[in-house]
């Protein structure tokens, strides 16, 4: 077995571009990474987007890249203490027998996965057309909390209506659920859709979304990730840092880059090109997050 | 001019102008458009809105009435602050008055199924 730091080298080689989310600067944390291996920090990874079920020319390997993704999850060589997919598990379908099927199909690819700690919630493509009813019959809930290792990790639904909002029912449970929080509690949101207004045009933002940040915003340590934006981008709302994570079906253009939000073409000369999955480095004692990105297949 | 015929024609001005608002109300179901507005029908079904290019004149009033035929769909254009959910069975209307030029998408912004993200559209507010 080899130790996390052997580790944190390995998976700089293979996996690329390394995004450190804290309060301190990015030479500060990587010192504090060196000398903190001895405290109880750990990682999960956060898969996104994968659209089982699409079928498309921006992606003609569609049957075969969650596959390739589980599999190089598998192959990490240190496995992730929980694993976490941030919502459109499949490809909306105005049928509702073959939404059924594609959740399943996800759910039996995905039980593939070594870590037995996975952890879903939906995408508007999964849930916005039956309010989640299918959904939660095979996944859970579409909204709750837990905690791991000193952080309180909150799952958010910004899709089960299909205006895009969390809701006044869901609102008030989470108010309840932060009021059981410290100030100074190490918080962690995963939700679907951006909670800030990234670019509403492109349907890239949550209608009452800045009720949420707003009662997050009293807590010091808040870290968002999500995902339906289908590329790595980076935002602050004040001091609560949000983290959007690669899709593994296709990528979509830089918020507002371009008129439409149309894929971006597939590249057969580079199978895959843009699409990956991440680990998430919690650093408990500084509340800092090192994200490392990873290609669908690695070497 | 004197004092009877001042107060008499007074009269006639008032009560000209309370059947103006009477006609105003009637005519567009809101008290605050007392200006002349051109009417655009647009429908909104899975998963366009047709017309889906709205041509306006900067500062013209314009009422939009959309009929949904199939879904509870959206209106949104975020850069004029302006949306609306369109609820089939009835005409849903919005006011408009652009106080500038330029080019601004529009969208359906309630999920309604497999075409969703291409419902959309622009309205192109000329000088
Ligand atoms: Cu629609």
């Amino acid at each position: 077995m080899i130790n996390r730091r052997d580790f944190m080298k390995l998976t700089a080689i293979g996996g690329g571009a390394v995004f450190i989310s804290g309060l301190t600067s990015l030479s500060q944390a990587a010192t504090g990474y060196g000398k903190g291996a001895a405290y109880d920090d750990f990682y999960f990874v956060q898969l996104s987007d994968t659209h089982w079920g699409y079928q498309g020319p921006a992606n003609p390997e569609e049957a075969n890249t969650l596959k390739k993704a589980v599999a190089t999850v598998n192959g990490l060589e240190s496995q992730p203490d929980f694993i976490v997919f941030t919502g459109d598990l499949t490809h909306t379908t105005d049928d509702p027998k073959e939404r059924r099927k594609r959740l399943n199909e996800f759910r039996d690819i995905v039980s593939e996965l070594k870590v037995e700690n996975v952890r879903f919630i939906p995408g508007e493509h999964d849930a916005s057309l039956d309010n989640g009813a299918v959904y939660k019959e095979i996944f859970g809930n579409t909204f709750y909390s837990f905690d791991h290792k000193g952080v309180h990790f909150v799952m958010l639904d910004n899709v089960s209506d299909p205006g895009a909002n969390i809701g006044e029912a869901q609102l008030a449970w989470l108010a309840a659920d932060l009021a059981k929080q410290k100030k100074d509690a190490k918080i962690v949101v995963f939700t679907h859709r951006p909670l800030f207004d990234l670019a509403p045009k492109w349907d890239w933002a949550t209608r009452d979304g800045a009720k949420a940040i707003d009662m997050l915003m009293p807590y010091t340590n808040v870290t968002v990730f999500y995902g339906h934006i289908h590329q790595e981008h980076h935002h602050q709302t004040g001091h609560i840092a949000h983290h959007s994570a690669k899709s593994l079906i296709f990528p979509l253009p830089a918020p507002g880059s371009q008129e439409k939000r149309t894929p971006l073409p597939w590249d057969d000369s580079m199978p895959n090109k843009g699409l990956g999955f991440r680990e998430v480095e919690a650093e408990i004692k500084t509340a800092e997050y090192k994200i490392i990105e990873f290609p669908v297949s690695r070497g | 001019m004197n004092a009877r015929h001042g107060t008499a024609w007074l009269i006639s001005v008032l009560c000209l102008t309370v059947a103006a608002f009477i006609t105003m109300n009637v005519a567009y179901g809101s008290s605050k458009n007392t200006a002349k507005e051109r009417v655009i029908k647009i429908v909104a079904q899975r998963f366009s809105f047709t017309p889906n290019e709205l041509k306006l004149k900067k500062g013209e009033n314009v009422r939009l009435e959309f009929t949904s035929l199939d879904f509870v769909h959206g209106f949104n254009v975020p850069d004029l602050n302006l949306r609306a959910d369109l609820p089939p069975g009835k005409i849903t209307t919005l006011h408009l008055t652009p106080d500038k030029a330029g080019t601004f998408d529009f969208i359906c912004d309630n999920f309604c199924g497999a075409g969703h993200e291409d419902m959309g559209g622009k309205i192109i507010v000329g000088n």
